[in-house]
């Protein structure tokens, strides 16, 4: 078991032919994971790594019989592509690209609440059920198939989070990276109710970073629904307020969305939290039992 | 992307808002041929910096004659104006904005912002309006009134004549207020704003609702569809190592420790710089070379790190992803050839090639020191500078 995605996963992808398509399409077929065909808008038709290109998403859709999508679009096109495979039926749009507007990103995110499809991202590595399906951009070769968890609001602490729990033994049941932007499509609380429900999820690993209420509000999540044990790591404690770090997402304004302040509320929650993310790995052994 | 105060009230112009009219000038000269233009007898004289707290600092003055419109010229311009809301340093004012004096009666606060919360564009407003905004939202959040925006629909005349009317606003003022509230969300969704501000907004001694101030802030990722703002921008009031880095790609932020730091991610960055100070050390910068860092960029990103005199050592941090570390080994090469390094150098290297990163460092004789681990990396570089501050 795992969530989102697995072997039986069929996938397209959305910019298909493009540099970054090719390259991360290729990586994911090699992985094992089940990419059906993608959509370049005029070279339907075509095939590309083997697979069939088709001009639209809902033909693709219709012809591969595909329930998720990646998007690796350039920015400036991202709500366009979103809004089609929304219309398209896809129950999971996965979108890798950084730097939408944050205007495009409230019109998606009112439709996706209308629709109730589910966008992983934008901004972000993607989503991997390691040994069967990785849609986006995270290197394979560092995820181990098991047991714990990973949610993140950053992609490169998502896969130190990943490394430290394959080095440990304990592998991944599913990693999902929700991206740095401030308004994601999909947030912590969907995730971690997700892996909650989830028989082979046995713990939780949570990576959020400062900035908004994201991490607050999963706390609150945290205490009245999540029974499994859960790791906290808050990226941030010292960026100065005011200061946007890269990420978007990760800029403290007036004095709320502080790491001592999300630190606080996982605490209250019953979360283990590590103030050093090289701690991730031990803290899971501890708040599990786990050798 | 920030807009200056004229600059801003063009804008405001452009969509019909009620601004005083107003010269932006250079030289004390066009100050005063300025204000002659304008007529009148009162004058306010602003600096044109991007920071708050300008009337605290001084760079906001009321003019009475030529000569006083041309002092504040002559004190300002070519100097910095050092504000609650800048460094030590202070921005540097190369313009400033003569503008005909309002009679104020009241003074109010608007301000439109994305609320990542409701997942909305929202309006707030208060009675309080002037520059203690801050404090009365921190202390007395009721006094703060809001207005959420449907992204689909827009901002309607309704939502604004309810805010009036809680306002205390009556009369012709209540619909000159409503077409403000529209008109100022037209203006944000179209230009891709982040946060517009008009503090104070005021009601005139005519009794007419007026935007004595106005604030803007464009999204970044927007300025691809925003072709005349973005040729707006003034590259001066902006860190000029944060500008250069901007140009390859790179996202730096000068902080004022002794440990550069380079690092992929912007995630990972913030948390090797907390690691640095867990163990004891300050960060000097944080830098996010992105996930798709050429061999130039990090070249140029090593040199911007070694530019900042207070920087001891240096922390190199790449968990390779996207992002080669062979790639990024050989860029810290090249820079280390071309601009030469005086201060010891540690790297770790994870994931995407990272084999191959560390051979490309060791191939090179430089006096490179691979570590083991996150942890061992931190306090190796600290060490390195010197030990524990």
């Amino acid at each position: 078991m795992s969530i989102l995605v697995d072997r039986d996963t069929r996938v397209i992808c959305q910019g298909f032919t493009g540099s970054q398509g090719t390259l991360h399409s290729e990586q994911a077929i090699a992985y094992g994971t089940q990419l059906v065909g993608g959509v370049t808008p005029g070279k339907g038709g075509t095939t590309h790594l083997d697979r069939p290109v088709f001009d639209t998403v809902a033909e693709a859709v219709e012809q591969t019989g595909a329930t998720a999508t990646v998007i690796y679009v350039p920015a400036r096109f991202c709500k366009d592509s979103i809004l089609e495979a929304m219309d398209a039926g896809l129950d999971l749009i996965v979108c890798i690209t950084e730097g939408i507007p944050t205007l495009d990103m409230l019109v998606i995110k009112e439709r996706l609440d209308a629709t109730g499809r589910r966008l992983i991202g934008p901004n972000c590595p993607g989503v991997i059920t390691p040994g069967e399906c990785k849609i986006g951009i995270m290197p394979g070769d560092i995820h181990l198939p098991g047991k714990v968890g990973v949610v993140s609001r950053s992609g490169t602490l998502t896969y130190e989070a990943v490394k430290q729990t394959t080095d440990k033994g304990y592998g991944q049941s599913s990693c999902v990276g929700i991206g740095g932007d401030p308004i994601p499509g999909t947030h912590f609380n969907d995730i971690l109710g997700l892996f909650q429900d989830d028989p082979a999820t046995e713990a939780i690993v949570m990576v959020g970073e400062i900035g908004g209420t994201a991490e607050e509000e999963a706390a609150e999540f945290i205490a009245a629904n999540v029974t499994k044990p859960v790791v906290g790591y808050i990226a941030g404690v010292t960026a100065p307020p005011g200061k946007r770090m890269g990420h978007a997402g990760a800029i403290i304004a007036g004095g709320k969305g502080t790491a001592d302040e999300k630190f606080a509320a996982l605490s209250q929650a019953g979360v283990s939290t590590v103030k050093s993310l090289a701690d991730i790995g031990d803290a899971l052994a501890e708040s599990t039992g786990w050798d | 992307m920030n807009l200056h105060e004229y600059q801003a009230k063009d804008l405001f112009r452009s969509y019909g808002l009620p601004v005083s009219r107003g010269i932006a000038v250079d030289t004390a000269d066009e100050a005063v041929a300025a204000a002659a233009e304008l007529g009148g007898d009162k004058w306010v004289c602003k600096v044109q910096v991007h920071a708050g707290g300008r009337g605290k600092a001084g760079g906001v003055r009321l003019a009475s004659n030529a000569d006083e419109v041309r002092a504040f010229a002559d004190e300002w311009v070519g100097g910095r104006l050092v504000t609650v809301q800048t460094g030590a340093e202070g921005q540097p004012v190369s313009r400033i904005f003569v503008e005909e004096a309002a009679d104020i009666d009241r003074e109010l606060y608007l301000g439109m912002v994305v609320d990542r919360g409701s997942r909305r564009v929202v309006t707030m407003a208060s009675t309080e309006g002037g520059v203690e905004i801050e404090q009365v939202a921190a202390e007395t959040p009721e006094k703060i009134l809001r207005a959420t925006i449907d992204p689909t629909v827009g901002a309607s005349a309704w939502q604004g004549r309810a805010m009036a009317f809680d306002l205390g606003l009556s009369g012709r003022q209540v619909n000159q207020f409503a077409n403000v509230f529209v008109q100022l969300s037209r203006l944000f969704h179209e230009c891709d704003c982040s946060l517009v501000e008009v503090n104070p907004l005021v009601v005139t001694k005519a009794g007419d609702v007026h935007c004595l101030d106005a604030k803007i802030n464009i999204d970044n990722n927007a300025l691809f569809r925003q072709g005349d703002i973005a040729a707006l921008r003034d590259p001066s009031q902006e860190d000029e190592r944060e500008a250069q880095a901007d140009e390859f790609g790179l996202n730096y932020v000068a902080l004022d420790g002794d440990i550069g730091c380079m690092v992929n991610g912007a995630g990972l960055a913030m948390g090797t710089m907390d690691l640095v100070k867990l163990h004891g050390g300050a960060p000097a910068n944080f830098l996010d070379v992105g996930g798709g860092a050429t061999e130039e960029a990090v070249a140029e990103a090593f040199k911007i790190i070694l530019s900042d005199d207070n920087v001891k050592a240096v922390l190199i941090n790449i968990f390779g992803g996207i992002v080669s570390c062979k790639v990024i080994a050989e860029g810290i090469v090249v820079a280390v050839t071309q601009v030469g390094v005086e201060v010891p150098v540690v790297v770790r290297f994870e994931g995407n090639n990272s084999t191959a990163g560390l051979a490309v460092l060791e191939e090179s004789g430089l006096a490179i020191a691979a570590a083991s681990s996150l942890e061992d990396a931190a306090t190796r570089a600290i060490a390195a500078a010197g030990g524990n501050r």
